[in-house]
């Protein structure tokens, strides 16, 4: 498990990352906590002339919060968004999720930066960008430009940043009403099975807002806006609810691996989204 | 006046941290701090790197390797290929099963990870570029997964080097892609019994592919030392006699020119038995650049290409009275053993000691038949913490007593205490010719359903079954029942040997003149702690403390042969030997103390740490007293010095036995289990170390879970590597490991020196079928006969919706 060889660079500003990015193009790649890449690059499933770390890069880290207006540097650790105690106020489902990314090893090094860039339809956190209605702030010779979360994602590894850009962070409002993050996994350490998110807004029984995302059902992060859709405005039932997941269900699309069949998935599809909404349910 | 008072006879006893003391490991010092020596640790000057270029197909001809542009790169010495080593006759090797093993693709690959060629360079990352770059033009071949399709008429032939022998190591085959049938019982009484018999059950019983994967993975440093003639061999060898030996016969360097040295390993489980195309690269790489080169392999290098383990395909048929007793049981089993039969197992035994397959119990006939077929899948078949196919024997009929009691409409616990084998009729010979030395199964029995208090298990699961039945649960409860009869100790050498070797041990102890002492054993620890318990046997018999005993096991040079650590043969084999040595210690002793206390050897008695003239308690001399005397006194008629070897050929195996019980929550729409509780009670006869008895079966257990929850070797239908990485392949972390409770009886072995029978596989044999008895009692409300592991969440959930439990 040796890479094939590659020249290492640690720019300490934003700008030199941009720049070094910028001259080598395709050849070139940035990396976050590496738990994605370092693999891909063992396995020599990808040729890496150029690797750019950007974790002496300051102005990538920390999380702001104003107000309800929640920015989060792409190299801000998953361990710092489990222990941040005003993120936690503002945005629960964070910590939610997060801890049920992989294990405290790789969450002590593993980014939000990398784990939404990367575009792996396995990751946690672009689904729940979905559900938060993120929009990520990139950076690039061309200049800063941002983009929804809900548009970002084109396939598997594939999104809407251009080779020469680089994620630089991450902002949402603050949710308002019940959440939840459920995920099945194998074991620690597993993708999930398949997972999913749920906020929800609740007015004597009647969904205000709500928000409603899938990970890894499909190749990309799912945002389920026909569920979304059957939701507002209606009274809260279990009948509903079993709707709702339905078309969650209808809107997944995952492949068989050694998780287990196209049909084992959807059905727990169903069993997540349903976990979920009820646990969102009962926390709005 | 001596007005000091002597130490009590326990006192004393007590200060030996001899038998059954929880003596703390002296082996974790070093280990949990790091300065353990391991294979990768060992750095030689000018020492090269090796490693393979491995197939990404599964069957294919080989048209051409070019290897010029790996040999241009810097840093790349040498590429080895199968016509590099076709002159020196390495291209092949024999495997310990009487097959042949390519060493290098000779012409055709048959599984996916095989090696092709093996680069040299200045370091790993040379050799990895180099590998890289050697290009290799496949013409790919059908490929056959499924056993059954290889034994089919039109298969595609796999060893086209054997196709037409119609012969081999085991006796006829019949196809291209058969090995051997391996036949043991009674067929026609068996078929007769079954033919007449009350109730009959009769299923397929599935032991799928996985493997050892110890945290270690395989590797070796070989030195050729030109100057001198001597090869050394520095790997991770759980036998590193008969590798010796092997490499000596193979190679044609005489014997006394080899040094085999297992360093500290990481776990062998079974993986480390075999010998590798990496050793026979790495030496023939060090003889052809006359510098040492280290092979180790990587994670999925060792997933892929090292010795698997299971694959087997049993059908069985048990046939009972109504009122369930057990008259007859037959099974023909499927052996899926990959490209080459490279099986690790005594040699008169090509399925192992599969034909322990009637279990606990007294079954009046039996008949089994092994057919070994080829693949394309890797090779192996070792017994992965268990004796010889034990596991497998043990899941069969652990599986086939519930499918009976189904059958019967019994409870299998009933079912179970009705047929096992009675105390009164050890030593007890099974239908399948197999002398059990002892046991007392109803004892282990009862007293493991009291612990759990089963009758109360029964009436909370009836509960939950209610509650689920009226939609106010979605989880079952399930209660696996496992007791089981481990054949370990191999063995005595009329009956086992590995090419030849006959399977004794040795131990070799040196007095030492201040009364300590140094022990050698033809063994090979890794991680199961010898330096602790192989002292603790010494200290028990010669009276010194077992903090005085230095043990020495792994290097051919200095330690008696023996061969090694695998089926849990350490304590039945060689720790008889150490015994067997301590006494013939105590025996010189005792002629040492008569002179020193002139009086006749008769007229003496040991007595914990010392010889005592009888009737006279104040005349004794110390084993320290009496050490110091061999070195320093002309004694007429004995030799100086104070030492002993024992090489110990068992007179029969051992016989560890258990009663095992889970309590699952399986929920049925999402197939995630949760075990609820774990009894485990094991009979080891007498226990060395109880502190290491419960972390081997904590560890056995942990395994055993791991099988039967999740952990295999997987392959598509073009024989991709489905679970090539630990992302996949399952080995559980503290988080999916339950709480265990132990227990024991002790029954010791009767033919055993102290007595001891081995412990460290029986909670992968008994833990297996626990678990998995206890996913498939879950559904037996709904008539659930038989699923195969593994139960992971996927499988679980296809039980439940075949079973029509999702709406």
């Amino acid at each position: 498990m040796i890479p094939s060889a590659f020249s290492f660079y640690k720019p300490d500003n934003l700008q030199k990352a941009i720049n070094l990015i910028a001259d080598f193009g395709d050849e070139g790649r940035v990396i976050a906590g590496g738990h994605s890449l370092i693999p891909v690059m063992k396995q020599r499933l990808t040729d890496i002339k150029h690797l750019i770390d950007l974790s002496a890069i300051n102005e990538l880290k920390g999380i702001k919060i104003k107000g309800s207006s929640i920015s989060i540097g792409a190299m801000t650790t998953q361990v710092e968004l489990i222990t941040n105690a005003e993120l936690f106020k503002v945005a629960p489902v964070i910590r939610e999720a997060s801890l049920q990314i992989a294990d405290p090893q790789v969450r002590n090094l593993g980014t939000i930066g990398g784990n939404v860039a990367n575009g792996d339809p396995a990751n946690d956190m672009p689904g729940l960008m979905q559900l938060l209605d993120a929009t990520y702030t990139i950076n690039g010779k061309n200049g800063v430009r941002e983009i929804k979360a809900r548009e970002f994602y084109e396939g598997a590894y594939f999104t809407a940043r251009e080779d020469d850009e680089i994620l630089v962070s991450i902002s949402f409002n603050s949710p308002i009403g019940g959440y939840a993050y459920e995920k099945q996994k194998r074991k620690i350490g597993d993708y999930a099975t398949a997972a999913a998110g749920v906020i929800l807004s609740v007015d004597n029984g009647v969904c205000s807002s709500a928000s409603i995302a899938l990970t890894n059902l499909s190749d990309t992060p799912i945002y389920c806006s026909d569920a979304v859709s059957m939701l507002i405005g209606k009274q809260i039932d279990d009948s509903l609810l079993s709707e709702v997941t339905k078309s969650c269900v209808e809107q997944s699309d995952p492949v068989a691996d050694q998780r287990g069949p196209v049909e084992f998935k959807k059905y727990v599809a169903g069993i997540v989204v349903n976990k979920a909404l009820n646990r969102a349910f009962d926390r709005s | 006046m001596d007005d000091v008072k002597t130490p009590s006879s326990e006192e004393r006893k007590s200060a030996l941290s001899g038998l059954g003391t929880s003596r703390k490991r002296v082996e974790d010092a070093r280990f949990t701090q790091g300065k353990g020596n391991y294979v990768d640790d060992i750095k030689l000057k000018g020492m090269l790197f090796g490693d393979f270029v491995r197939s990404p197909v599964a069957h294919a001809k080989i048209k051409k390797i070019d290897t010029s542009a790996a040999l241009a790169l810097p840093g790349v010495h040498a590429v080895l290929t199968a016509a590099d080593l076709e002159p020196l006759g390495l291209h092949w090797m024999p495997t310990l099963a009487g097959d042949k093993q390519m060493v290098l693709a000779d012409g055709k690959v048959l599984f996916q990870g095989q090696e092709v060629a093996f680069v040299v360079g200045d370091d790993r990352y040379a050799v990895a570029d180099g590998v890289a770059l050697v290009e290799v033009e496949y013409d790919e071949l059908s490929v056959v997964t499924d056993p059954f399709k290889a034994e089919m008429e039109n298969a595609p032939i796999l060893r086209e080097d054997i196709a037409d022998q119609k012969e081999g190591a085991h006796g006829p085959r019949r196809h291209p892609n058969h090995i051997f049938t391996w036949e043991s019982g009674d067929k026609e009484g068996t078929n007769k019994v079954l033919d007449e018999a009350e109730v009959v059950a009769d299923e397929m019983v599935y032991y799928h592919r996985t493997h050892p994967c110890p945290l270690e993975t395989c590797g070796c440093v070989a030195s050729m030392d030109k100057v001198n003639g001597k090869l050394t061999v520095w790997g991770t060898f759980q036998a590193p006699h008969a590798v010796r030996t092997v490499a000596s016969l193979i190679s044609s360097i005489p014997e006394h020119n080899i040094r085999i040295i297992s360093p500290d390993i990481g776990g062998g489980f079974g993986n480390k038995v075999g010998v590798y195309p990496g050793y026979v690269c790495a030496i023939v790489a060090s003889i052809v650049t006359g510098v040492p080169i280290k092979w180790v392999e990587d994670r999925m290098d060792n997933l892929m290409a090292t010795a698997f383990a299971r694959d087997y395909w049993m059908h069985g048929k048990i046939s009972a009275t109504k009122d369930g007793k057990i008259t007859g049981l037959w099974c023909h089993t499927t052996a899926d053993h990959g490209a080459f039969d490279a099986c690790a197992d005594p040699t008169k035994f090509p399925a192992g000691f599969m034909n322990i397959c009637t279990g606990s119990y007294d079954i009046p006939v039996a008949y089994l038949a092994v057919d070994g077929v080829y693949t394309n899948k890797a090779p192996g078949g070792v017994a992965y913490r268990c004796s010889f196919r034990v596991t497998e024997a043990s899941y069969f009929i652990e599986r086939m007593i519930e499918v009976l009691a189904l059958k019967l409409g019994m409870d299998s616990a009933e079912l179970r205490s009705k047929n096992f084998i009675k105390k009164e009729q050890f030593p007890y010979t099974s239908a399948l010719g197999w002398e059990y030395d002892s046991g007392d199964y109803h004892k282990a029995w009862d007293k493991a359903l009291e612990a759990v208090n089963y009758k109360k298990l029964r009436e909370d699961q009836a509960k939950q079954l209610e509650l689920f039945k009226s939609g106010k649960s979605r989880k079952l409860m399930g209660i696996g029942l496992s007791h089981f009869t481990e054949i370990v100790g191999a063995g005595p050498v009329k009956n086992c040997d590995i090419l030849g070797l006959g399977m004794f041990d040795a131990c070799e102890i040196r007095i030492h003149p201040t009364g300590s002492a140094i022990a050698r054993l033809g063994t090979i620890s890794q991680g199961q702690g010898h330096a602790t318990t192989f002292a603790q046997i010494l200290a028990s018999e010669i009276g010194i403390p077992a903090s005085d005993i230095t043990l020495e096991e792994g290097d051919t040079d200095t330690a008696p042969y023996g061969l090694g650590t695998y089926g849990s043969r350490s304590t039945p084999v060689a720790g008889a030997a150490t015994a067997m040595a301590g006494r013939k210690i105590r025996a010189k002793a005792q002629m040492i103390a008569a002179y020193l206390l002139e009086v006749h050897d008769d007229d003496l008695e040991w007595d914990v740490d010392r010889f005592v003239v009888k009737g006279a308690p104040e005349k004794f001399k110390t084993m320290k007293e009496i050490a110091f005397a061999s070195y320093n006194q002309a004694i007429p008629g004995v030799e100086p010095g104070l030492e002993a070897v024992s090489y110990y050929d068992p007179p029969n195996m051992t016989y560890p036995n258990g009663a095992y019980i889970c309590v699952m929550e399986i929920d049925v729409d999402t197939g995630v289990s949760e075990i609820k509780k774990v009894y485990a009670l094991d009979d080891c006869g007498t226990r060395i170390n109880p502190m290491i008895i419960e972390g081997q079966v904590h560890g056995g257990l942990t395994e055993a879970l791991a099988i039967s929850m999740g952990q295999e070797i997987a392959y598509d239908e073009q024989g991709n590597v489905m679970t090539g990485t630990l992302m996949d392949f399952f080995v559980p972390t503290a988080w999916e490991t339950p709480n265990y409770e132990t227990d024991f009886t002790e029954t010791p072995s009767p033919h055993h020196p102290i007595g001891a029978k081995g412990v460290g596989e029986s909670p992968n044999v008994g833990g297996v079928s626990a678990f998995s008895n206890a996913v498939h009692d879950a559904f037996k409300p709904f008539g659930l006969t038989q699923a195969h592991m593994p139960h992971d969440h996927w499988r679980v959930w296809k039980i439940a919706k075949d079973l029509g439990l999702h709406n």
